[in-house]
This record gives structure tokens, C-alpha cells and sequence, in this order.
């Protein structure tokens, strides 16, 4: 089975996020990037059903050079090669077109990601690729299992309920927890990952349909109101009369 | 050209996160001097459909197909594109949820559109910009997109938009269908199972939570969360360790690798407020914070606080809110 993980180099989830030039760009002075937490469940998920059914799995980013120490990372974990897209993630639709194309060109069997990355919140690339690739797609997925070597078995995550769906390969999936229980590199995998091969290619097409303009930060509150807790139901008259939130 | 919103049934109703798409949608359609149409599928009666009208909307299309009444991302594409095509839509509205930016994301390929998730506020149009505001970092900060392409399809997010209700008349309700093939069925669920909030509040949806976090102490405590949720007409949620131990099931983390919930009143007992969990909750409009640290970090962003022990302030509260006139 050929798996191809698809993951971002986000800020860690730590990071006070800044914006510089007149708001108009993200401040990655002092930030750390991780890999996308979501990405570490479509990540060791694939290694996983490698592990016991056998096959490959491939990392795939679409970013620039300093998104390498986490691609490496990633194959530290356990992955067994990597490419990287060697262009700005301009737009969900841009990065969407630049995974179809590896992924026209490699003939996996799946394709996976986590839901959403943390930095752009977009839950959009994963369905978007499934429809380029006209295959199924099957998002948050928070359980992937294999019924027989063609069928795979998702439960995946509605509002108030879940849906248990199978579909044939090739399919696209996004992950979320409790898919299962990301791993750390081990100092054996951090060795080895540095002669597994990564393979840096250029974009194809190149169109993105959203141009990011310009960034802002939610408005500070004003001071927190403080009520002595013996006095605790006081509280619910001010959430009424003053707040007006009951 | 047309504003069409995209409605969500459940359980014969329309869904509150639906009710504020159409109401988005139809003061898009004011703006840009057109009107707005409502697609609606599967699982919802006519008389909710032509209610709509109240917030705005003046035509509601809807496909009976029974194989509709559960999700099914290619047939509602399908049914959603033909509605598109027949009002000559320009801007299709959804709501951010997990069907509505999953069908939404299929559509922008489909139609060559330009896809907003997450979005936050009434878009600007100025001249030929078209400029949304969406939440991005998790909560911690939103960005300005100007979508470029001609078709505009937006996901906006729940409880970021209130409801209209003086909008007109009754809309009128027609038929549509689009032709479906089994074949766009292929990817059906099998089984579909709701979870039992006991009669409770769901927590996407929800305009009042109650949370709590470590300072609970044990599962064994959370009987004061759900008692207090009861009395609100709240939902309960958690902080990612209380899911991470297993006190509570993992639907109820709200934090930045949780779920982001934006809700009109957020009540956090015993959790500190790390900047994974603020990033989570911090468009909520009015935050309580109960914590015995007044160190807590959690108070920074709160509009009121009490600091002491939850275990001792919630049975306060519960009963204070038994008094209230409901």
C-alpha cells in the first residue's frame, strides 16, 4: 500500500502570533514551527498500517526551504521518503492543486492529512483534492482501519454524531484525534532520516483564488470583574442584568 | 446573479448555524442589490423552509430525495452546483460546519470559485473587491481575503452572525432535482450514529458553555458541570488534559487542536487558560473564568472571575441559577 501524508510547518501551538509591514505579514521572529498537530495523526496512522499490512509512505509539503527540519522530522518518525513543493502555500486552492499533481504522478492508495492546519484554519485542501482527483474524500476522520486490501473502513466526525462510511482506494482522508497516539522520532529514526531521500520539485500551474490582504488581532478585554466567591451567585445576576448573556 | 445559501436540516428543523448562513446571505444579497435564494436537502419540513423568509430569503429550493437525509458530500455537490447554475449564483453562503465547508470546498473546484472558511463578519465590496474577514491561528488572530474569482462561495462561522427575523414574507418553497446517479452515492455512510446529549445541548451549536478542566479534580465531579450546564441551557466542554486522562470524551476538548467554539457565554471551571485553550475560546463573547490560582492566566481574558475552588463556587452558582426566572 502507497500512503502519502501531506503535512505543514505551522508555529507551535505556544506561539504569541505577531503580524509585521504594516499588518500585511505574519512576524516569524522568535516563532518555533512544528509540524501541523493534526498532521501527526494522518502521519503516524500511515506508518502504522505500514507497518502491518506493509507498503510505503510519503511525505509531501508544499513550502519553502525552512519547512525542511520538520519534513525531516516527519521521516524520523517513520516515513520512508519526502517531497517538497518548492513554493509559498499561497491559497488552500493552490496547495490543493500542487498535492493532485504528486499525487496524479505517484498512484497512491491514500491520501492523507489532518483536518485543518492551525495557522490558516482553512479544513478545505483535503476535499479539494478529492474532488480534482474525482475520489471520495472523507473528513475529520478520528478512526481509519483496513476491511480487505481494496476497502477502508472511516469513522468520521458530523456535528452532534459520527458516520461510519467504507469506501474503495484510492481515497483522500483528514485525520483528528483519537485516530491514535502520535509518535515522537526515536534517536534511531533521527539517524536514519538523514539519508532518506527528499525530493524537492517545482510548482505546476500556480493559481491560488484568494489573496491574503491584510491581518488583525481580536481586541483585548478591558479587566476581569472579580466577585468574592462566597458571594458566587452574585454572578448569575450580573451575567443577567449586566452582561445580558442569561 | 444571485446570493444562494446552502440550509442544514435536523430532525425536520433548520439548524441555528443555517438560520445565521441565511441571514449572512441575505444581507450579502441587499448589498450587492440582488436577492437570496435558499437550497435546502433531505431532512427538514416545507413549513421551516418558508420561514426563511424571515430572514431574508425570498426562494427556498429543495431536493426530497430521500437518499439525501444523510450526507453524502458528491450528491449534495451535485444538487448544490444545479441550484447554483440555475439562479446564476455569485456568491454561495454555507455555514463552517463539517458539511458545509467540506460541500463548500468541493464546490470552489467544481464552479472555479473562491473559497473562504471560518469567516467572521459581513464581507466589504468596493468597487471590484470583494473582501471577507476570516478567524485564522486558531482564534488568535483574523486575516482580511480578498477572493478574486468571480464565483465567491463563504463558510460562515457559527454564532459570528446574528440571526434576522424582521427580513419579509414567507419564501416560496420549490422543487429541484438534480438527476442522481447511484453512483453518486458511492461514498455513503453506512451507519450514522448521534450522540445522546440526554435531552442536552450540543456543543457546535451551543450559546452558552460550561467547561471545566483539571481543578475539577476527577470525572467523579463533573455532575456539577453537567448541573449547572442543565440549569443555563448550556453544553459541557473540556480542556484538552481532561480529555487527554479520559475524564471526557475527546467531542468535548475545546482548545486549538480542539474544537473552536465562539458562543455568547463561556464559563471555564478549574482550567488555567493556556494559550491553546484561550486560542479556542476567546471570540466568545462574555467569559467567566473560576479558578483558585489568581495567577491563573485565564483571568487575563475574562470578563468576570471568582477565584476559588470549583468544587466549592459551582454548587453556588447552580443554585443561584435554580432562582432565576427562566
Amino acid at each position: 500500500m502507497k500512503i502519502l501524508v501531506c503535512i505543514s510547518n505551522v508555529p507551535d501551538t505556544t506561539s504569541k502570533i505577531n503580524f509585521t509591514g504594516d499588518n500585511k505579514e505574519f512576524d516569524k521572529n522568535g516563532v518555533q514551527y512544528v509540524i501541523n498537530p493534526w498532521d501527526e495523526y494522518a502521519l503516524t496512522r500511515a506508518i502504522e498500517l505500514k507497518e502491518a499490512k506493509g507498503g510505503s509512505v510519503t511525505v509531501l509539503n508544499v513550502g519553502e526551504a525552512d519547512a525542511e527540519p520538520n519534513i525531516r522530522k516527519a521521516l524520523a518518525i517513520g516515513a520512508d521518503d519526502a517531497i517538497r513543493v518548492n513554493a509559498h502555500p499561497k491559497d488552500a486552492y493552490f496547495v490543493a492543486q500542487q498535492i493532485t499533481a504528486v499525487a496524479n504522478e505517484g498512484g497512491y492508495d491514500m491520501i492523507l492529512m489532518g483536518k485543518e492546519s492551525i495557522d490558516y484554519n482553512g479544513f478545505q485542501v483535503h476535499n479539494m483534492v478529492g474532488e480534482m482527483m474525482g475520489i471520495p474524500s472523507v473528513t475529520p476522520a478520528f478512526k481509519l482501519d483496513m476491511v480487505d486490501d481494496s476497502t477502508a473502513r472511516l469513522e468520521r466526525e458530523i456535528e452532534g454524531g459520527k458516520e461510519v462510511v467504507e469506501v474503495k482506494l484510492p481515497f483522500v482522508a483528514s485525520a483528528q484525534q483519537p485516530m491514535c497516539e502520535p509518535r515522537i522520532p526515536n534517536m534511531r529514526g533521527i539517524m536514519t532520516a538523514r539519508t532518506k531521500p527528499l525530493k524537492v520539485v517545482e510548482p505546476t500551474g500556480g493559481e491560488a483564488k484568494s489573496e491574503y490582504v491584510n491581518y488583525s488581532k481580536p481586541e483585548k478585554k478591558s479587566g476581569v470583574k472579580l466577585i468574592e466567591p462566597e458571594n458566587a451567585g452574585e454572578l448569575i445576576k450580573l451575567l443577567r442584568n449586566e452582561a445580558k448573556v442569561l | 446573479m444571485s446570493v444562494l445559501v446552502f440550509v442544514e436540516g435536523l430532525n425536520g428543523e433548520i439548524k441555528k448555524s443555517s438560520l445565521e448562513a441565511a441571514s449572512y446571505g441575505s444581507q450579502v444579497a441587499q448589498a450587492m442589490g440582488t436577492t437570496a435564494t435558499a437550497v435546502a436537502i433531505g431532512d427538514v419540513h416545507e413549513e421551516a423552509l418558508a420561514k426563511l423568509g424571515e430572514q431574508g430569503i425570498s426562494k427556498v429550493l429543495y431536493d426530497a430525495d430521500d437518499r439525501l437525509k444523510q450526507f453524502v458530500a458528491d450528491a449534495y455537490v451535485k444538487v448544490i452546483a444545479k441550484a447554483a447554475q440555475q439562479e446564476s449564483a455569485k456568491v454561495l453562503v454555507f455555514s463552517n460546519s463539517n458539511i458545509g465547508a467540506a460541500v463548500g470546498s468541493k464546490l470552489a473546484v467544481r464552479l472555479n470559485g473562491s473559497l473562504a472558511t471560518n469567516v467572521t463578519e459581513l464581507p466589504k465590496i468596493d468597487g471590484g473587491n470583494f473582501t471577507v474577514t476570516r478567524g485564522v491561528f486558531s482564534g488568535k488572530a483574523f486575516a482580511q481575503v480578498n477572493l478574486t474569482s468571480d464565483v465567491k462561495i463563504i463558510a460562515v462561522k457559527k454564532n459570528s452572525t446574528d440571526i434576522i427575523s424582521n427580513g419579509g414574507s414567507a419564501a416560496t418553497v420549490e422543487k429541484l432535482s438534480a438527476d442522481l446517479a447511484e453512483s453518486d452515492f458511492a461514498a455513503a455512510p453506512k451507519e450514522t450514529v448521534m450522540q445522546d446529549t440526554g435531552g442536552g445541548v450540543l456543543l457546535p451549536e451551543a450559546e452558552i458553555v460550561v467547561s471545566g478542566g483539571r481543578g475539577m479534580k476527577g470525572p467523579e465531579n463533573w455532575h456539577l458541570i453537567e448541573e449547572l450546564a442543565k440549569e443555563l441551557g448550556a453544553a459541557t466542554a473540556c480542556s484538552k488534559p481532561v480529555s487527554d486522562i479520559g475524564w471526557r470524551p475527546h467531542h468535548e476538548h475545546v482548545g486549538q487542536t480542539g474544537i473552536t467554539v465562539s458562543p455568547n457565554l463561556y464559563i471555564a471551571a478549574g482550567i488555567s487558560g493556556a494559550i491553546q485553550h484561550l486560542a479556542g475560546v476567546n471570540s466568545s463573547k462574555v467569559i467567566v473564568v473560576i479558578n483558585k490560582d489568581p495567577e491563573a492566566p485565564f483571568f487575563k481574558a475574562a470578563d468576570y472571575g471568582i477565584v476559588g475552588d470549583a468544587l466549592e463556587v459551582l454548587p453556588k452558582l447552580i443554585e443561584a441559577a435554580k432562582a432565576l426566572d427562566k
